[in-house]
């Protein structure tokens, strides 16, 4: 290579790194307009979560044949992309397969050998996951890939990704193919590595000459690399986010017992002001702390969300696992807890978007709740926690439900009248259904 | 002149020690047996109700209920979006039981097991709460109680894990300990344990018409359990009880299968 090719590659190696690196201050500025939580603590457990979930992949496994290909393609691309390494030094040094003639100087040729024959036999294997996974989206008839929030861009979305991948390999295999070609024509004794799948390949090039190998073998180089740098940078914009995002996810994962909701602080305080008997009822609201805002009861929009719920919109993988055991979407309500998590994620772009443009306090007059989530979305919901279990990445579409249904009983007086009258029922006489108190014990009197 | 408060147990009739009754004879119980709204006024749950205090009785111990003193958990309200009902429910549950000094509670109903357990301790309510299906399991462990098992030997049973106690507290086993203690087969359906189907009505659900949509939930999981052909339907949790007895009869199975809490079956195997 000459000095051009190298000045070249350093330009698109330092833009691919500093526009990721743009949106992913992008994004986790998005991510801070939410409100706060505390998820720092017990954090020997949270590494375990971490470690379990997202290193590990334990909830995957729930569906054997998509967990298993999915543990190829992620182990596949961690292994293969150890290669980027030798990429990378060869595109700024302008050497050939580097890290292969530095270990044979030191007499580790086999070391060598070892890498490239475990990159090429994962590339195949991510290869062919990644046909069988476009394969199972688009042709076997799966109901979550089909379901109505999936619209356009989220399935080209997903193809696509897989798409990239398979192009990737197949540059990376036609590679080596060529470079091995290239050693095989000249006996080079001295050549690096060793290519158990492209070596398959070498009958396609027979009679080709060096020129037309060496071409074949920069071109897919380059390919190969550019293609990752473009990934690299689709990544922020797309789902697949959540190679990075699962990660810090599962560590910030809600370590509670599912059941739980939160008590709201907001709320609280004004019940105990109820309570304390030396309150005096009369009194003006004392003046709310310096900095701090009156805030509301419940979400209206994603502002109103913790971190760590627009943290799960951004982590969500689309897989639509959440919606497959959803009670309510799968006896044809609107609800789809994925929908949720989309929903947050559009809206949070968008309102991060307009702060960009307008200004910190830009208002653009629409909310989450309403515009992109229906009431008959959320009164759907059974509350059984299917979603969050389903969840490969402990995302927690029930809590974003609850805080937008939160809105709309105590900011809105939105709930369904007979939900109205069990509220009522309630604070009269104690239960849920119009039964006086007084009768409360009356089971223990008949029989 | 205060009602007195008895239940038939065969020919035995228990009388249900209250806590303001304890407490005149300067008495505290170990265990506050918190009935819950739908045990309390619900027929079906009044049954599971009863249940419950014939297993306490026989295995002797010391427990006593709150009567008309105690109100709803207000689990309804949190889970439909009203906080403040919520917290003004627990808050005043919580100056009764603590002004009793309650230390231990069981309950039939996993919706007030969870709040009470989960979410009262921040309002100032702590207490050690457990599940009837997991003093059951204690019970039948330490000997406190027996089953003959001999009247189910040969029937299919299959346990509808309530999402409260299954996935929202990661109690799936006692349930299924306590069943088997029955001599009867223990069939599992398709959907079960973490992935069981919820019955239809937790999230306040129960107190309103379902959105539109192109079936009941509570028919959906009637189906799963019927594929296995089960005798019985065990649950724990009176909600789900009304959901799937509701889905028997939505397809006229009420002589095939029946629905029972399993308090039911043990008072029923132990002759309580
Ligand atoms: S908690 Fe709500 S959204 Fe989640 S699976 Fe259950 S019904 Fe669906
Ligand atoms: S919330 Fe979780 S389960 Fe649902 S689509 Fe997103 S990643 Fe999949």
């Amino acid at each position: 290579m000459d000095y051009l090719s190298q000045i070249i590659f350093g330009v698109v190696f330092l833009a691919a790194l500093s526009f990721f690196i743009y949106n992913v201050r992008r994004i986790r500025n998005n991510i801070r307009l939410g409100k706060n939580i505390n998820r720092s603590d017990h954090k020997k457990e949270r590494w375990r979560v971490m470690f379990r979930v997202a290193l590990g992949q334990s909830k995957m496994k729930a569906r054997p044949l998509a967990g298993f290909l999915h543990l190829i393609v992620y182990v596949g691309f961690l292994v293969v992309n150890i290669e980027l390494l030798e990429i990378v030094v060869d595109g700024l040094s302008g050497s050939e397969r580097s890290l292969g003639h530095w270990l044979m100087r030191w007499n580790l040729g086999p070391v060598y050998d070892f890498l490239i024959a475990t990159f090429e036999i994962f590339a195949l294997l991510v290869l062919v996951a990644c046909v069988l996974f476009l394969l199972r989206r688009n042709v076997a008839k799966i109901r979550r890939f089909h379901l109505s929030e999936m619209t356009r861009w989220p399935k080209s979305d997903a193809n696509l990704i897989l798409i990239f991948e398979i192009v990737l390999m197949a540059a990376f295999l036609l590679m080596d193919a060529a470079d091995y070609s290239l050693y095989a024509n000249s006996n080079g004794a001295d050549a690096p590595g060793m290519y158990p799948v492209s070596a398959l390949l070498h009958p396609l090039f027979a009679g080709s000459d060096v020129f037309t190998l060496q071409t074949i073998s920069h071109v897919c180089w380059w390919i190969h690399i550019v293609g990752i740098f473009v990934f690299l940078n689709y990544i922020p914009f797309s789902k697949h986010f959540h190679i990075i995002l699962a990660f810090p996810n599962t560590f910030f994962s809600n370590l509670w017992p599912k059941g739980r909701f939160t008590n709201m602080e907001n709320v609280k305080k004004e019940v105990e002001l109820m309570f304390d008997p030396n309150a005096d009822p009369y009194a003006t609201p004392a003046p709310a702390e310096e900095g701090t805002e009156p805030g509301s009861f419940g979400a209206k929009d994603v502002t109103d969300l913790t971190w760590k719920q627009l943290l799960d919109a951004y982590t969500c993988t689309e897989c639509g696992r959440c919606s497959s055991e959803c009670p309510a979407n799968l006896t044809g309500k609107l609800l789809s807890p994925r929908k949720i998590m989309m929903d947050t994620r559009d809206r949070l772009e968008e309102v991060g978007r307009n702060k960009r443009k307008n200004g910190a306090n830009h208002d653009d007059g629409k909310s989450l709740l309403h515009h992109h989530i229906t009431k008959e979305e959320l009164w759907a919901c059974t509350s059984c926690n299917a979603c969050t279990q389903a969840c490969p990445v402990n995302i927690d579409p029930l809590s974003i439900i609850v805080d937008l249904r939160r809105y709309l009983v105590m900011e809105e007086s939105q709930a369904p009248p007979e939900l109205t009258v069990m509220f009522n029922n309630i604070e009269n006489n104690g239960a849920p259904w119009a039964f006086p108190q007084a009768d409360r014990f009356k089971w223990a009197e008949d029989d | 002149m205060p009602q007195e408060h008895y239940i038939a147990i065969m020919s035995e009739p228990i009388e249900v020690p209250t806590m303001a009754g304890l407490m005149a004879k300067g008495e505290s119980p170990e265990i506050l047996f918190w009935v819950g709204c739908a045990g309390s006024f619900d027929d079906r749950a009044r049954k599971i109700t009863k249940a419950i205090v014939r297993i306490l009785h026989k295995a002797g111990l010391s427990y006593a209920v709150l009567g008309t003193e105690e109100m709803c958990s207000g689990d309804p309200a949190k889970r439909a979006g009203n906080e403040f009902l919520f917290q003004m429910q627990a808050m005043q549950n919580i100056q009764v039981m603590n002004g009793y000094n309650v230390k231990k509670i069981v309950t039939g109903c996993p919706h007030c097991f969870n709040t009470i357990k989960n979410e009262y301790p921040e309002l100032g309510g702590s207490y050690e709460v457990v599940h009837h299906t997991q003093l059951i399991n204690d019970l039948l462990r330490s000997g406190k109680i027996r089953v003959a098992g001999g009247s189910f030997k040969g029937k299919k049973i299959t346990f509808h894990d309530p999402c409260y106690l299954g996935r929202g507290n990661d109690e799936y086993e006692a349930p299924r300990e306590v069943l088997q203690k029955l001599d009867a087969g223990l069939v599992e359906m398709k959907r079960c344990r973490a992935k069981g189907l919820c019955c239809g009505a937790g999230g306040a659900q129960m107190f309103k018409e379902a959105e539109k949509g192109n079936k009941e939930v509570n028919i959906e999981r009637t189906e799963d359990a019927l594929e296995v052909k089960p005798d019985i339907i065990a649950t724990g949790c009176p909600f789900c009880n009304t959901m799937m007895t509701d889905g028997i009869k939505n397809f006229g199975k009420e002589k095939e299968t029946e629905v029972f809490d399993v308090a039911e079956l043990i008072a029923q195997a132990g002759e309580l």
